[in-house]
């Protein structure tokens, strides 16, 4: 059956908030994702080591992954949120482009990696691209 | 180096031709399973969160079991990656995979491809090209560097 969508037409305040909420989590979620595999190390040396289990458990054991996991579903579901009251055209695009660059910020400031020149150039190309080819 | 503060550089990591492997399945696992769940989803009756079952009995078709089975190797791969390439390195690849996508909808489906479109394939590829010209990995002082990390 469907449903008509009674809901009012979000501002732009708030639909810039549904969409500051998805690229926040995501962002969150890939850090927290990314600290966890480099605190790991090397899979594949794992794996040579101790085997397909041994690399299985070395990442079910890590916090600092499911705190990942958790921040990434959290994201999926602003997703979700947002795409109850917005178009997918919108959103989509805007979340996956800006979230390369917010990922390029929180990788410098709280994984401390080299985002150099390149990196930022890199990062605002594919943020761009990304727009114009989801849009 | 000055005394009392770390300093952190880019190594000249070159990745080796597994590991360019391993980035190739980030960017084409994520776009196919989603491509494969789209096309499973459109081919089924309307479900209504009423009927709960159904939405499980989806799970077993075939597309959306085999978009299911990318989604998850798209997970290993990039958990994989992440383990020996920084984020920002590695984020671009997935990226990447868009434009695969793009490409195989042109040439395989013969979609057609808008001139923006066209543009943003053009500028993936470009700031895709410059991170990979990069070393892979933010060199970390020895001490940081956990177990089974190479150094």
């Amino acid at each position: 059956m469907n449903l008509p969508n009674s809901a009012p037409h979000p501002g732009p305040l708030a639909a810039a908030a549904m969409i500051a909420a998805i690229v926040l989590c995501s962002t969150a979620g890939e850090v927290f994702t990314a600290a966890a595999m480099k605190s790991i190390g090397d899979l594949d040396l794992i794996r040579a080591r101790s085997g397909l289990k041994g690399a299985i458990r070395a990442v079910l054991t890590s916090p600092l992954f499911f705190l990942g996991v958790g921040f990434l579903a959290l994201a999926f579901f602003s997703l979700l949120l947002a795409l109850n009251h917005l178009n997918l055209s919108l959103v989509a695009p805007a979340s996956a482009s800006l979230t390369l660059v917010t990922n390029a910020i929180a990788g410098k400031i709280f994984l401390k990696e080299n985002v150099d020149r390149r990196r930022w150039t890199a990062a605002i190309l594919v943020c761009i691209g990304v727009y114009l080819l989801a849009h | 180096m000055r005394k009392g503060k770390i300093q952190i550089q880019m190594a000249h990591h070159k990745l080796a031709p597994r590991q360019y492997l391993i980035l190739l399945l980030v960017a084409v696992c994520a776009p196919l399973g989603d491509s494969c769940l789209s096309r499973g989803m459109t081919h089924l009756e309307p479900i209504s969160l009423a009927n709960p079952a159904t939405l499980i009995g989806a799970v077993f078709t075939p597309w959306i079991a085999l978009g299911i089975a990318l989604l998850i190797a798209f997970f290993a791969s990039y958990l994989t990656a992440l383990s020996w390439a920084d984020l920002t390195y590695v984020l671009p690849a997935t990226a990447f995979g868009n434009v695969i996508v793009a490409l195989l909808a042109r040439f395989w489906l013969h979609d057609a491809i808008s001139v923006e479109r066209w543009a943003g394939i053009v500028l993936i590829t470009l700031g895709v090209s410059f991170v990979a010209q990069g070393p892979s990995l933010t060199e970390r002082p020895a001490s940081a560097v956990p177990e089974g990390q190479p150094r």
